[in-house]
């Protein structure tokens, strides 16, 4: 594995599948009275956090705390950033204070690359979503979560099977890391999306792409739902907003034409109404809220990995003898 | 004596190791008093294949079902730091889990008493056993904690500078302990 964590797109299938099957360790954790490890003990994550994000900075927190590392949230408002320092001098600044790790969030695409380009910081850097770039992080915990209902097991990968992937491809940073993902996990993915939703360069990306909501349901395995970001409604993206939940909302109706194992995704937060009803959202075969816990899994295995031994792990498992193998 | 790096001696073989196992289960039974509330946890890689082989003995011996359980010590190891990340194996605790169970650890062999060490702060976390004993099928001496096996297969005194290598039919074809020469 790379030291850092910047793009789903950069991970190697086996790179990929050891994060998953290292997830399903950690994920036996939350059934045991004292939920800690003491593997990062000692060591020091920062979450720098420029745009707001409560779910995913939460997440890698009680992520960094269960591995006992020492957790450090830096975020942008009312801090140095706000008075104009750069990322650079902020990157510094982290690098004296012994940062190990960085968890960054930026709004502007590209961030967390060129933090891990330089030579400002020695940790590692972990893409907690750029711009509309990647969160890698967020395709993992998904494609986690796939796996356990779709081709359970260590070492299963996702080969054969079809998600469609809904809603506001554009500016949806979770749309891009889940198509590499999954792409690399054998998984074959159709974007479904109005046009004016669907990013410059699409067809270069590793899947298809469909208009049509009602065509893709019957042959998928899984719909992962992606939010409507309201706050860009006006952009006349698409004409008004019942019309759009008509035609790519997910309902009680929708979620019947899927086939029985199917399940639905949705990264949250939902707008319910919208791009999903209540029914469907508070309907079984909505992992939304298994996908918070499975969050945290998969945020573990990553800081482990990256973080855990004197560099990051290589390989899966070997079976090195122990005691006397020193 | 003096023996060329190349040297191999194959201290036990197949028949050695079954019947050490099978000793070792009578060892068991003796000292818990009829094995009622024995839990075999097997250490990754060769512990578990060991605690295995013990769990069917002691099945034959006393006609109970002994739960067993597999642990991976890699997240409580105190040298995570120098060398590479490492994948986990399966943690995997017996239905009834080991709170007030005599546990009886299993791995193949003992050496520093580091991964031991591991394996009881591991256990902690886990739960809280009635107490604690360790089954190794080899000592090969050199500890770096105070920590002593309850059951050994063979004691074998080695120098620093040799190599004990298990060898177990489910992961290496065949079962045999090869202590290597000076490297």
């Amino acid at each position: 594995m790379n030291r850092n964590l910047v793009s789903a797109a950069e991970l190697s299938r086996d790179d990929a599948l050891l994060i998953l099957d290292t997830a399903e360790e950690m994920a036996a954790l939350s059934d045991r009275p004292i939920k800690k490890l003491p593997t990062l003990r000692g060591r020091t994550v920062v979450n720098l956090f420029f745009e707001d994000s409560t779910r995913t900075r939460t997440s890698f927190e009680v992520a960094e705390k269960r591995l006992s590392a020492d957790v450090i949230n830096f975020s942008a408002k009312g801090s140095s950033v706000s008075k104009g320092e750069s990322l650079k001098d902020t990157a510094l600044t982290l690098q004296a204070m012994g940062a190990d790790a960085v968890v960054i969030r930026h709004s502007a695409s590209g961030a967390p690359q060129r933090l891990a380009e330089s030579d400002w910081l020695h940790g590692s850097v972990i893409n907690a979503g750029d711009g509309t770039h990647e969160h890698p992080t967020q395709a993992l915990l998904d494609a986690f979560t796939l796996r356990r209902h779709l081709n359970a097991g260590a070492g299963n990968d996702l080969a054969g099977r079809r998600v469609a992937v809904v809603g506001d491809i554009l500016h949806s940073r979770v749309a891009r890391s889940n198509v590499h993902l999954l792409h690399t996990l054998g998984a074959e993915v159709t974007l479904v999306s109005p046009p004016t939703l669907l990013p410059i360069g699409v067809e270069n990306w590793p899947c298809s792409v469909s208009y049509d909501l009602d065509a893709v349901l019957p042959k998928s395995d899984a719909v992962m739902m992606l939010r409507v970001q309201r706050e860009r409604m006006n952009a006349a993206f698409f004409p008004t907003e019942r019309e759009y939940s008509r035609r790519y909302g997910l309902d009680g109706l929708r979620m019947a034409a899927l086939p029985e194992h199917a399940v639905v995704l949705h990264p949250g937060p939902m707008v319910r109404g919208m791009e999903i009803t209540a029914e469907v959202a508070d309907s079984p075969r909505c992992t939304a809220v298994e996908q918070v816990a499975n969050g945290v899994s998969v945020r573990m295995a990553v800081l482990y990995l990256l973080l855990g031994g004197a560099e990051p792990a290589t390989s899966p498992a070997t079976s090195t003898t122990k005691e006397n193998a020193q | 004596m003096t023996s060329s790096p190349s040297e191999k001696t194959r201290v036990l073989d197949e028949g050695d190791i079954a019947r050490v196992l099978t000793r070792i289960a009578h060892e068991i039974v003796e000292r818990a008093k009829g094995a009622e509330d024995v839990v075999l946890l097997g250490i990754h890689t060769r512990g578990v294949h060991l605690a295995r082989r013990l769990r069917a003995k002691l099945v034959e011996i006393t006609g109970r079902e002994i739960p067993l359980g597999t642990l991976d010590i890699t997240m409580y190891r105190d040298d995570l730091r120098m060398k590479p990340a490492r994948a986990l194996e399966h943690t995997e605790m017996p239905p009834g889990g080991i709170d007030g169970r005599l546990v009886v650890l299993v791995d193949d062999v003992l050496f520093s008493g580091r991964t031991v060490r591991a394996a009881l702060d591991a256990l902690n976390d886990i739960g809280r056993p009635r107490a604690v004993q360790l089954a190794v099928l080899v000592d090969r001496g050199h500890r770096e904690l105070p920590i002593r096996a309850d059951y050994v297969g063979k004691n074998l005194p080695t120098s620093l500078r040799e190599t004990v290598r298990v060898q177990l039919a489910e992961t290496d074809g065949r079962d045999a302990v090869i202590l290597g020469g000076p490297q």
